[in-house]
């Protein structure tokens, strides 16, 4: 039960975007569309699973005072590690993502959850935390890059999903996407609404 | 299993292991995955090749040549066909996008006509500037077939001839920006010599 | 002129909070009253410009010849952690009123993404270190105006009537977003 818990919490109880408000630099800057989300919230996905899984590993061998100093470092290696296999592997993704995959290493998800939680418990917990954490976080991305590209764009994942053609879409959707939803302001002002709706659902 | 103590010994060698395991892991992992990456670098490169230019049966990323341009380099792919040349593809540049540099790769037939163009690396904002991409818009087509000598390559508020993405006339004329670049060192004896 | 262009794109065009998207922390965190907000961007400047001073010269002079380039992120990260602790202790030692305003300010920078940011963009952008001196100066700048601007509004707004499920951080989003349009307008002042 407390195990299945660890793993389902971070999606939606303690969503790291919309309840703990923490990670904002990539969830704004990454979400134009939901395929760049999506690939965000998976490369942070990985290192926060490695990370959980090493901390909680060697915590008890560090000493108190160089703490932090040594998760920064096990982050910053995992981080580096999907930096170079994007850049093998997925180049086109690598190429949008940009400097946001090295900045994976000051997400403050990744080193919250390594003081907060990896630190202090067993392995497997750990590591269902770090999923757990991870995919609430990439559906957070996925869901805010998904509404930023169809209101901004007229396509989900990339396909068009308001036709262009017939008089009704035109008369209900006017010619041309809210295109402000895809640059940055449409960043802010998607996640704050997002932000909004989830504290109005929280309360009931 | 009591916390480790915070003294002095202990603090360095701890980080000192950290540190040198992390190098060692990256170490391994940088070697497997540099050839994958130059690969993908590679393969980019030949794609643009062969999109930009008309059918050849060379090696052009095996005969490229760099010619040296105000504020960088451009790189000279020579394609040919049965020993005949059937155009010359130029990597070209210009740091003057929205959101700083775009790189294309241009397709000139012999007599400098451009074939097609293809993007390689853009920041371009998505929905607009990011419609010089072919497969976003058809803001590249109207460069096919036409000789900058008598094409201007200037956006048509500059006194140009080509008709800029509508919102985005910084990306259309740093793309122009490129493409003359291109042009200017292949006129200018971008030939091999 | 190339570093007026520098600093006037780093500064309004390209703000590092409100279009580069770095930095979204602190700026939400503090940008509650006009003077810690002010307390906070001088801290940034100062760690960003030596940050951006030594990363350059770590990447030029050591992980270049060693052919280590991608061991950037691990070293830069460990530089910027290392730095603020030590401006820290010094400025306890040198100057106790500069550490009184700036003090609580300093640990929260190592998580404060524009500073890593800058480290890794100046190096990308192939910047010599006097340009990349000038853009990280003028990237906190940048910063230092969005967290003041915003810290204004925000003060404002604790006396408007904000719906219930709006309040904290949706309302300092959505303001957020209408700097960003207005911010917007800047675009193409260079070029």
């Amino acid at each position: 039960m407390s195990r299945l818990y660890n793993l389902t919490k971070g999606i939606i109880k303690e969503n790291p975007i919309f309840v703990i408000v923490l990670g904002m630099c990539p969830t704004l800057a990454t979400t134009s569309s939901a395929m760049n989300g999506l690939g965000m919230g998976l490369a942070t996905t990985f290192v926060l699973f490695g990370s959980n899984t090493v901390i909680s590993l060697i915590a008890r061998f560090i000493p108190d005072k160089v703490r932090i100093p040594s998760y920064i470092v096990v982050i910053a290696t995992f981080v580096t590690i999907v930096d170079l296999v994007m850049q093998a592997y997925t180049q086109s993704l690598y190429e949008k993502l940009g400097i946001f995959i090295p900045l994976i290493v000051v997400n403050c998800i990744v080193l919250g959850r390594a003081e907060a939680f990896a630190s202090k418990n067993g392995v497997l917990d750990s590591v269902l935390d770090g999923i757990g954490m991870g995919l609430g976080f990439t559906f957070a991305l996925t869901l805010l890059g998904g509404i930023r590209e169809v209101l901004g764009n007229f396509s989900f994942f990339g396909l068009r999903v308001i036709p262009k053609d017939p008089w009704w879409s035109k008369a209900v959707f006017f010619h041309d996407p809210i295109l402000v939803f895809i640059l940055a302001p449409g960043a802010f002002i998607a996640l704050a609404y997002l932000i909004a709706i989830f504290n109005r659902l929280k309360k009931n | 299993m009591a916390k480790v103590e915070s003294n002095f010994k202990n603090m360095t060698a701890t980080l000192l292991i950290i540190t040198l395991v992390a190098s060692a892991a990256l170490g391994l992992v940088y070697q497997s995955t540099k050839d994958p990456i130059a690969a993908a670098q590679q393969a980019k490169i030949n794609n643009a090749i062969k999109a930009v230019l008309p059918e050849f049966d060379n090696q052009p990323s095996s005969e490229a040549y760099v010619v040296k341009v105000d504020g960088g380099e451009l790189t000279f792919y020579p394609a040919s066909k049965g020993g005949q040349m059937v155009g010359t593809a130029v990597k070209t540049f210009t740091n003057n996008g929205f959101a700083g540099r775009i790189e294309l790769m241009v397709g000139f037939l012999p007599d400098g006509t451009i074939n097609k163009i293809a993007v390689i690396a853009h920041k371009e904002t998505p929905g607009l500037g990011d419609k010089m991409e072919p497969k976003k818009s058809n803001f590249s087509v109207q460069f096919e077939g036409k000789n900058p000598e008598t094409f201007k390559l200037k956006v048509k508020k500059d006194g140009g001839d080509v008709d800029a993405i509508t919102a985005s006339t910084i990306s259309s004329r740093a793309y122009c920006d490129a493409v003359a670049r291109a042009y200017n060192a292949l006129k200018e004896g971008g030939k091999h010599e | 002129m190339e570093y007026l262009i520098i600093i006037i794109a780093a500064i309004f065009v390209n703000n590092v909070v409100l279009s580069q998207f770095l930095g979204i922390c602190p700026f939400l965190g503090v940008s509650n009253k006009i003077s810690t907000s002010a307390g906070m961007a001088g801290a940034v400047t100062f760690v960003i410009v030596l940050a951006t001073i030594v990363t350059f010269l770590l990447q030029h002079y050591v992980l270049n010849p060693l052919g280590v380039g991608f061991m950037q992120t691990i070293v830069f990260i460990l530089v910027i952690a290392a730095l603020v602790q030590m401006v820290e202790i010094m400025l306890k030692k040198l100057s106790p009123a500069l550490y009184q305003a700036l003090g609580i300010f300093l640990p929260l920078i190592t998580t404060n993404c524009a500073v890593l940011g800058v480290a890794i963009l100046v190096i990308k952008k192939n910047y010599n270190l006097l340009e990349g001196v000038v853009f990280g100066a003028s990237t906190a700048i940048g910063f230092g105006l969005a967290l003041v601007i915003m810290a204004g509004i925000r003060e404002q707004l604790d006396l408007a009537n904000v719906p219930k499920g709006m309040k904290g951080v949706p309302i300092a989003l959505l303001t957020a977003g209408i700097l960003a349009l207005a911010f917007m307008g800047f675009a193409g002042i260079v070029k």
